[in-house]
This record gives structure tokens, C-alpha cells and sequence, in this order.
């Protein structure tokens, strides 16, 4: 069976969701192989073997966690190179994509960023992207080299392996990183603050802000802490510095895919429904009945958000109990 | 101190944006077309270390690279306008196609011309959104890449930028020569003023084919593009939803309602 290259993400050894999404992805296209770079890799065992990985590679070179990507791409080609896999696939992160983009130069390799679904087929993986803002959805394959693929998050629900509960075999390899990989310097590093909220890219409610929220976002996070949401902001919200730019939903933030989205305050500018469009279900509340945003909605309130999402969120305790 | 910033000419994602039916490629010239939005932080990025007069050597200048194709000379003129110096447009039939990875060898060769101490790129293009390009040009050039930078200071031949990942906000160094990428974040990118847009008119624009390059049609366009688009279908419109209004004060009652039904609570 061939093998596929995993790159697992993780903080600290505890396995991100997006890294059972690409292991599920994998099986579906041959064995999975998982790639781990840092310390810690004994924690991040059983999450890997649960969704399937059959051996985990495992870096811990200091050099790939002080410098900027490229040593982590020089390594996964070292990685290729031995495994030898039919296809590569990483998260859709802003460093996966750049570790992805270095790989698909270094290997000469086909590179599709941002799938949304990634199917066997004849002459390898097809994928499905949502392009143009979700106007439009588009299949495409790599035709040359490896095809390295990187996934969006929530682009399959994770589904434990049928081997789950075998601890995954572990190799320790040392890779070589050149000077050239040493050039961009990791010279400080403040984690982010722990919102105790779902990370917003994997949440499966979001509720956002924007404009109408007048930089008070006190009703959005109350709401979507009766809903164990994660909360947004759109680009609006976060140029008046009312919230903080990690949260920013849209074309040049975060793009979402929730079960629920709940607008609250915005518009519905094309920058913003670049990020959310493909939602399943939308939600908005907004005080002007002529905002865009209610083109797109399931369900749409117009109304005032201070009013409404306060009200909306003794309801949702309420029923909850 | 010599700065390239490689900007894109995109679709106008206010209007119709579409596929050829013919190749499944991005229909770059039917439709109306301008400088990507993020390029715009790259340009200002750029002008604004020339104005700080931080940076390395005293004679600072700053081109504006593009590819693309005939009307991709707007991009390049919106640069201008706003204050860039020079501007170099590579233009062929041949490339029109061409992937991320192709677009990364044009440019290498077309900045491997202009021998520059700093390349700018915006976060990604408002087209394709792939963010790879900067990446993939550093890798070629084999040059220290500073990407994605929300803060960006320079202080003679040392680059530091703020970057905020999802986990952490990092702050990484480099020295010149390097290759450096802006989010949205980074700047407000500024208006041309009258005065800079009648200005700009007298700028020097340089066109260069592939051939200039030492390039070769066969290494770039659609027709030798590492990953092909195979099926292309329009997003269905969503279907309109139920809409209240709040005056009666139910709205709230009613929201919760349909989220319960829906099974969200």
C-alpha cells in the first residue's frame, strides 16, 4: 500500500483537530505516515494511532523550531525522500501553505492549497476547492511529482481508524538543515492569549461582530458562550480596533466554515462573505432590512443587536437549563 | 538600498469574477481587473521604509514588478501613482495559465534582473489566495524570508517583523538581502494624490517577454501547469432564508426558536 505523508500539527505535543481531519483524509488514499517535528512526540501517540497513523517520523532537530519555515521543508523532503509517499498532505495554515510552497519547489511537485475535500481517484487525489469568495466550487488534481495537498480545517468530520488503539511505531530520524534554511530568525515568541473559546477556524458555531456592535462586543461573546462558540470580528470591527486582528473573518482573515454562522452588526461587504459564504447555515442580525448580509441568510432578524443577542442568550440558557 | 514589490493584477472581486469555459483557467482578460487590495500594503510597506530612510545605503528606490497580462500595466500605474519610482511588467502570451509554481520562476528570473536588496509581496493575492507565492520566490532565490509580517521595522541591513501565527505572535529577523511579505494589517495603504497620479505619468516602465528573462514559453502556462482544474460549477444562490423584524420585540424569542429547531442549542 502507498504511503501519505502527514504533517501533523500541534502545540506542545497536544494534537490539533485539523491533524485527525488529514489522518482520516489520508486513509482514504493509502497508509497514512505522519510526520511530528518538536518535543513530545510520546503525547501526541495515541491521537495518532487513533486516527490511523500506522508510523509516526518524528523530528527533533532544535534548528526547525528557530528559524522560519524553511527548515521544516528541507526536512519533510529529506522525509520524502526515504517514505516515499503518493501524496502530502498539510493544514491549511499560514505556515503549512509556506512549508508546502518550499516542498512543491524543492520536489518539483503539483501543489493545491485550501481543499475543502480530498477524494481518490484515477491517477491520483482529486480535490475540491471553494474559490471566488465560495462562488464558485472547482476539482482539480496535481499532474506532476507528488501531489501535495493542503487541507482547510472541518473538510471531513474525523473518524477513528479501525486499528484504533495500536500504538503507532515510532522513528527518530535526523535530518540535515542547510545554512540557506537559517536565515529567517525566530528571535522572540509570545504565545496567544487562551480565550477558553473553540479556535475559530475549527469551531463548529461562530458567532462575529462588526460595525453595528459600535466596539462593544460584550453581547457577541456572551452569545456565543451560551453556544460554545467561537467568536469573530469582521474587518470593520477589527480596523477600529474593537477586536483583535487573529479573529478577523474574511477575505484577508480567517475563512470559516461552521455549522452555525451568526453575524451580528455586519454588513455583508464581499470581503466578509469571502470568509463565511460556505457556511451550512447562516444567521444574521442587523438593524438596516437592506444590509446583503440577509441575501444569505437562513434566518434573518432585523433588528438591534444590544437588544436582540442579550435577550437571545437568557433564552438559550434558559432552555439549557 | 533597492526594493521590488511583485504585485498582481486580480479580477475586481466586486464584479464578476469567472473560469474560461475552454481551459478552466481565470478569465484575466474579459473582465474588469486592479492592483490586488493586499498589494496595496506591499507598495505602501515598501514607500514606507524609502521615506524612513531606515534602511540600508542612501539611495533608496523602489520598482514595482508585475506579470501579467496587457491590462496588467493598471496594476502597475496604480503603483506608481501611489509613489513607487520604476515600474517593470513582464508580459507573454505564453505564461497565461501558468500555476503558483510557474508564477514563482517568472518572477525569480524576472528579480534575478533586477538584482534587488529587498522583495515585498502582499499576504496573498485576492484571486487565488493561495499565500504561496513569497515562499516559493525566497525558496528559488534562495534568500532569508521574513513573511506575513504585521509589524515590519528596518534598521540598516536587519529586518525584524511582528508575526501573529495561531498559536503565537513571533517576532523574526533577517538580513538584507531578503524577501518580505505584509498582511493586511501591517498598514494603511495611502490615496494617490493629484499631484502623485499626474507624476506617475512621467515614471519609466519597462516591458519585458520571456525571452528577456532567459526564460522559455515551455517552462511556464497552462499547458505544462503542475496541477490542472478539472470541473468548475458555479455555487448554487441560497435559497432565501426567513427574515423577522425585531419591533415587536419577538425577534430574539424567534432566533432562539429556529436555533432549537435546527438543533444548534
Amino acid at each position: 500500500m502507498s504511503n501519505i505523508l502527514v504533517l501533523a500539527d500541534h502545540v506542545g505535543g497536544t494534537v490539533r483537530k485539523t491533524t485527525a481531519e488529514l489522518l482520516t483524509i489520508a486513509r482514504r488514499l493509502g497508509e497514512p505516515v505522519a510526520v511530528y517535528i518538536g518535543d513530545g512526540v510520546e503525547s501526541a501517540l495515541p491521537a495518532l494511532g487513533q486516527y490511523g497513523a500506522a508510523k509516526v517520523i518524528a523530528l527533533t532537530n532544535p534548528e526547525l523550531s528557530q528559524y522560519l519555515v524553511a527548515p521544516k521543508a528541507e526536512a519533510l523532503q529529506q522525509v520524502a525522500q526515504k517514505v516515499e509517499p503518493t501524496a502530502i498532505l498539510i493544514s491549511s495554515s499560514s505556515e503549512g501553505k509556506e512549508v508546502a510552497a518550499r516542498l512543491a519547489v524543492k520536489l518539483e511537485s503539483g501543489l493545491i492549497t485550501d481543499a475543502v475535500d480530498v477524494q481518490s481517484g484515477d491517477g491520483g487525489p482529486v480535490t475540491t476547492q471553494s474559490v471566488f469568495a465560495g462562488n464558485y466550487t472547482v476539482q482539480a488534481k496535481v499532474t506532476k511529482g507528488t501531489p501535495i495537498i493542503t487541507v482547510k480545517p472541518n473538510a471531513v468530520t474525523p473518524e477513528a481508524a479501525q486499528t484504533a488503539g495500536t500504538q503507532p511505531e515510532v522513528e527518530e530520524l535526523d535530518v540535515s538543515i542547510s545554512d540557506v534554511a537559517k536565515t529567517a530568525r525566530i528571535t522572540a515568541s509570545r504565545p496567544r492569549e487562551a480565550t477558553g473559546r473553540p479556535e475559530l477556524t475549527e469551531a463548529a458555531i461562530v458567532v462575529s461582530g462588526g460595525r453595528g456592535t459600535g466596539g462593544d462586543f460584550g453581547p457577541i461573546e456572551a452569545f456565543a458562550d451560551s453556544l460554545g462558540a467561537a467568536v469573530g470580528a469582521s474587518r470593520a470591527a477589527v480596523d477600529s480596533g474593537w477586536y483583535p486582528h487573529a479573529y478577523q473573518v474574511g477575505q484577508t482573515g480567517k475563512t470559516v466554515a461552521p455549522q452555525l454562522y451568526v453575524a451580528a452588526g455586519i454588513s455583508g461587504a464581499i470581503q466578509h462573505r469571502a470568509g463565511m459564504q460556505t457556511s451550512k447555515t447562516i444567521v444574521a442580525i442587523n438593524k438596516d432590512a437592506e444590509a446583503p448580509i440577509f441575501e444569505l441568510v437562513d434566518f434573518g432578524v432585523v433588528g438591534d443587536l444590544h437588544k436582540v443577542l442579550p435577550a437571545a442568550t437568557d433564552d438559550v440558557k434558559n432552555r439549557k437549563g | 538600498m533597492k526594493i521590488v514589490v511583485c504585485a498582481k493584477f486580480v479580477p475586481d472581486a466586486t464584479a464578476d469574477r469567472r473560469f474560461r469555459p475552454e481551459d478552466n483557467t481565470v478569465d484575466r482578460a474579459g473582465v474588469d481587473g486592479l492592483l490586488s487590495e493586499l498589494d496595496e500594503n506591499a507598495v505602501e510597506a515598501a514607500l514606507a521604509i524609502k521615506e524612513a530612510g531606515s534602511g540600508d545605503g542612501p539611495d533608496m528606490e523602489v520598482t514595482v514588478l508585475t506579470v501579467g497580462p496587457e491590462q496588467a500595466a493598471d496594476a502597475v500605474k496604480k503603483a506608481l501613482q501611489m509613489g513607487a519610482d520604476a515600474g517593470v511588467h513582464v508580459v507573454d502570451d505564453a505564461i497565461h495559465g501558468s500555476d503558483a509554481v510557474a508564477t514563482s520562476l517568472v518572477l525569480a528570473k524576472a528579480l534575478g534582473k533586477l538584482e534587488p536588496d529587498m522583495v515585498v509581496f502582499g499576504m496573498e493575492s485576492t484571486d487565488g489566495t493561495m499565500g504561496v507565492v513569497p515562499a516559493m520566490v525566497a525558496e528559488r532565490l534562495g534568500l532569508p524570508a521574513l513573511t506575513l509580517g504585521s509589524e515590519v521595522t528596518v534598521d540598516g541591513s536587519t529586518v525584524r517583523i511582528r508575526r501573529d501565527g495561531d498559536a503565537s505572535s513571533d517576532t523574526v529577523e533577517g538580513t538584507l538581502p531578503l524577501v518580505l511579505s505584509v498582511t493586511d494589517a501591517a498598514n494603511e495603504p495611502r490615496y494617490p494624490s493629484f499631484k502623485a497620479i499626474m507624476a506617475a505619468k512621467k515614471k519609466p516602465v519597462q516591458t519585458w517577454a520571456l525571452s528577456d528573462l532567459g526564460a522559455s514559453a515551455d517552462e511556464v502556462g497552462g499547458s505544462v501547469a503542475w496541477s490542472r482544474v478539472t470541473g468548475v460549477t458555479a455555487r448554487p444562490p441560497r435559497t432565501v432564508g426567513t427574515i423577522v423584524t425585531d419591533s415587536d420585540g419577538t425577534g430574539a424569542a424567534q432566533l432562539v426558536e429556529f436555533l432549537s429547531t435546527n438543533k444548534f442549542i
